[in-house]
């Protein structure tokens, strides 16, 4: 271990652990300031996220939306890119979904329409990530810029839509018409033998976000294009000199990382709504930069944070029913503060660490 | 037609006003290297601040110090990660968001039980609008009259502040030695460092300055456009405001007509909400509310002009060690 540096241990487990655990701890105090008993709202929490089958369905069915959101923010950081348009993304993904759904609901089973739904999230979500791509790669115009701005078109795009074009015949509803079975996804407890989630909409769209997961590892890690993203994103000039070309890097992986998003809308759209509705991503594609955040930008933290988002989502709801006073703005909160301390502050505890492990490490009898 | 195109160009003042104060809190910030997203927070937060303070102690200048006091607070959160933490900027800034808008939800719930709401305010506890001189007998004055006593009379005194506030900041960033330095440690933070300068006490003076005019623009969200404050009321205009200071190049006098034009569509797109225009037919209002994110990325594009943001924005300064 050479000075500076922690074990690699620490730096994947706990640094991250320490700064998860100050949000929460900060969490904390906003619930005393509201006057409430921080520990009995965390059990709440806990047992209506974790505690029945009907609670752990709900938890996963949200996680299955962060884990696609998490990916996407997740590899464009792993090219040096802020894709902070993951929302709009998303909601685009859902007109892609909803586009297939329309089209082939009436005519073929699921297993027909899910491959053209796939196809269409993908494609919408990353031609969404498209333009402000090839700004940052050729204007270099700043991609978190344009992708917000972008996050707002496709808002009042969408609202255009769903209520001029796409609204079912003699409604007032921004949504479109219902699907039939053919544009449904099954149920995950009617997929996999002995599960059994209740009512929650879990469905077939959490088997396609670990496959998802398992896409973006050998990706990043195991193929030539992971190993420029990476090599980019590490630092622009070598790549340049190594004869990586930052244009096509740049493009490239904001489409993935739009297609990502994208992808959520199938959970969203096929999986529980059935339908396209206005605002169906409501925040979702934020959420994800808080998950690849805790998640380190790898797939296996970025499920373990999406599983602890769900819990958040889903026990925040049972939370603002055992206590009024703490309404599901509660989750918000945590993801502000998970956000600044695992991210914006993520070296405010190292040098307080490092001096610990120096200690540690330091041989009995030689002054620290 | 004169008096709806006198009517448009009022609300475009009283629209434009938000946007004009926080992007000019933006301009600051950016201006000395510390990229701001969480303008939309700021204003937020102040909002709340504003809103429950003048409710409870019935003075909106109470309210206007209490949604001050909170959006620099937010503001030196920003800055003790970005400045002292070398933090990722945008990561920062999108975290103040979302605090700002979880924690006014969660809180006006908490403390007042409306819904969000703090409870309405009205009498001192708002800020009133103000009629100029003459402004009444005036009125009837064929265009002179109508622009005197609608378009210059008869705003509350934020909406003077803002304007006010566009020479006074060109003022402080282009002839004061602390604009100076300013621009320069947004520019090229390790040549103010060598003139023994501090980088990290120079940009939180920035940031500080970034949270008072958030904290205008919020308090006039909550107290004097409207009368108390409402979940998520600022729905969107920070961004729009970091659109038009990107859209202005980040220089004071075009930030404030960039929001004049931004603040005129709004009121355009409200005017023709579900009418005919003759010629063209139904204007769908959501083109012309996309429309001040569209401009900016074709500017952004760099086909209308080049804006270049400060050179040393988005980067923490590390000084070198020897």
């Amino acid at each position: 271990m050479t000075a500076g540096q922690l074990p690699r241990w620490a730096d994947y487990i706990l640094m991250p652990a320490i700064n998860v655990a100050a949000a929460f701890i900060v969490s904390g105090l906003v619930v005393l300031l509201i006057g409430e008993n921080p520990i009995e709202a965390v059990k709440v929490l806990v047992w209506g996220s974790l505690g029945w089958n009907e609670g752990i369905g709900f938890t996963l069915f949200y996680a299955t939306n962060f884990i696609f959101t998490g990916l996407a923010v997740a590899i464009a950081f792993h090219a040096g890119l802020f894709n902070i348009g993951g929302e709009g993304q998303a909601y685009l993904g859902g007109l892609g979904v909803a586009l297939a759904c329309l089209a082939l609901d009436r005519y073929v089973p699921w297993w027909v329409t899910l491959p053209f739904a796939v196809a269409g999230a993908a494609a919408f979500g990353a031609a969404w990530a498209f333009i402000p791509a090839v700004l940052q790669a050729k204007r270099g115009s700043h991609v978190v810029i344009t992708t917000i701005m972008f996050n707002f078109i496709a808002a009042s795009l969408m609202v255009y839509l769903l209520v001029n074009v796409m609204s079912k015949p003699g409604s007032m509803q921004p949504e479109t018409r219902t699907f039939e079975d053919g544009g449904r996804l099954p149920l995950l407890q009617d997929v996999l033998p002995f599960t059994d989630f209740g009512s929650a909409p879990v469905n077939f769209s959490f088997l396609l976000a670990l496959a998802a997961c398992l896409f973006v590892w050998v990706l990043v890690w195991r193929t030539r294009l992971g190993y420029e993203i990476r090599t980019f994103g590490a630092n622009q000039t070598a790549a340049v000199y190594a004869g990586i070309s930052p244009v096509r890097i740049t493009v490239v992986t904001m489409l993935i990382s739009g297609g990502l998003a994208g992808m959520m809308a199938i959970n969203e759209i096929m999986g529980s709504q059935h339908r396209l509705l206005i605002e169906f991503v409501s925040g979702y594609g934020f959420v994800g930069i808080a998950v690849a955040l805790m998640g380190r930008a790898h797939p296996v933290g970025i499920v373990f944070a999406a599983i602890l988002f769900g819990m958040l989502y889903q026990g925040g709801a049972e939370l603002a029913f055992e206590m009024p006073a703490i309404t599901r703005d509660m989750i918000v909160v945590i993801q502000g503060l998970v956000i600044l301390f695992a991210g914006a502050l993520e070296h405010m505890f190292r040098p307080a660490l490092l001096r610990v492990f120096g200690v540690l490490s330091a041989p009995a009898g030689t002054p620290a | 037609m004169f008096d709806t195109l006198i009517l448009i160009l009022d609300s475009t003042v009283r629209l434009s006003t938000p946007l004009l104060l926080a992007a000019l809190a933006g301009l600051y910030s950016e201006r000395s290297g510390v990229f701001d997203i969480g303008l939309e927070g700021k204003m937020l937060g102040a909002a709340f601040a504003a809103g429950a303070a003048a409710a409870v102690t019935g003075s909106a200048w109470l309210g206007l110090a209490a949604g001050i006091l909170l959006s620099v607070a937010l503001a030196l959160v920003h800055g003790f990660a970005c400045i002292t933490h070398r933090g990722n900027q945008i990561v920062s800034g999108v975290a103040i968001n979302f605090l700002a808008m979880g924690l006014t939800a969660l809180l006006g719930q908490a403390w007042f039980s409306q819904g969000g709401r703090t409870p309405p305010v009205s009498g001192d506890a708002r800020f009133a609008n103000l009629v100029w001189p003459f402004a009444e007998s005036l009125r009837d004055v064929p265009v002179l009259g109508g622009l005197y006593s609608e378009l210059l009379s008869g705003h509350n005194i934020l909406v003077y502040a803002a304007f006010l506030a566009v020479p006074f900041s060109w003022w402080v960033l282009f002839r004061t030695r602390f604009g100076l330095r300013l621009r320069a440690v947004g520019e090229n933070p390790a040549a103010v460092d060598t003139a023994g300068i501090s980088v990290a006490w120079l940009r939180y003076r920035a940031v500080i300055c970034t949270g008072i005019l958030c904290g205008l623009a919020g308090s006039y969200l909550a107290i004097a456009q409207s009368a108390g404050f409402i979940s998520n009321m600022t729905a969107g205009k920070g961004f729009i405001a970091l659109a038009a200071l990107i859209f202005a190049k980040w220089k004071p006098v075009p930030v404030m007509f960039a929001c004049l034009l931004f603040g005129f569509l709004d009121a355009v797109a409200i005017r023709l909400q579900g009418q005919q225009v003759p010629g063209i037919g139904e204007v769908p209002v959501q083109a012309i509310q996309a429309l001040p994110y569209i401009l900016t990325v074709i500017l952004l594009a760099g086909f209308i002009g080049k804006a270049v943001p400060p050179r040393a924005g988005g980067v923490a300064y590390v000084k070198e060690r020897g």
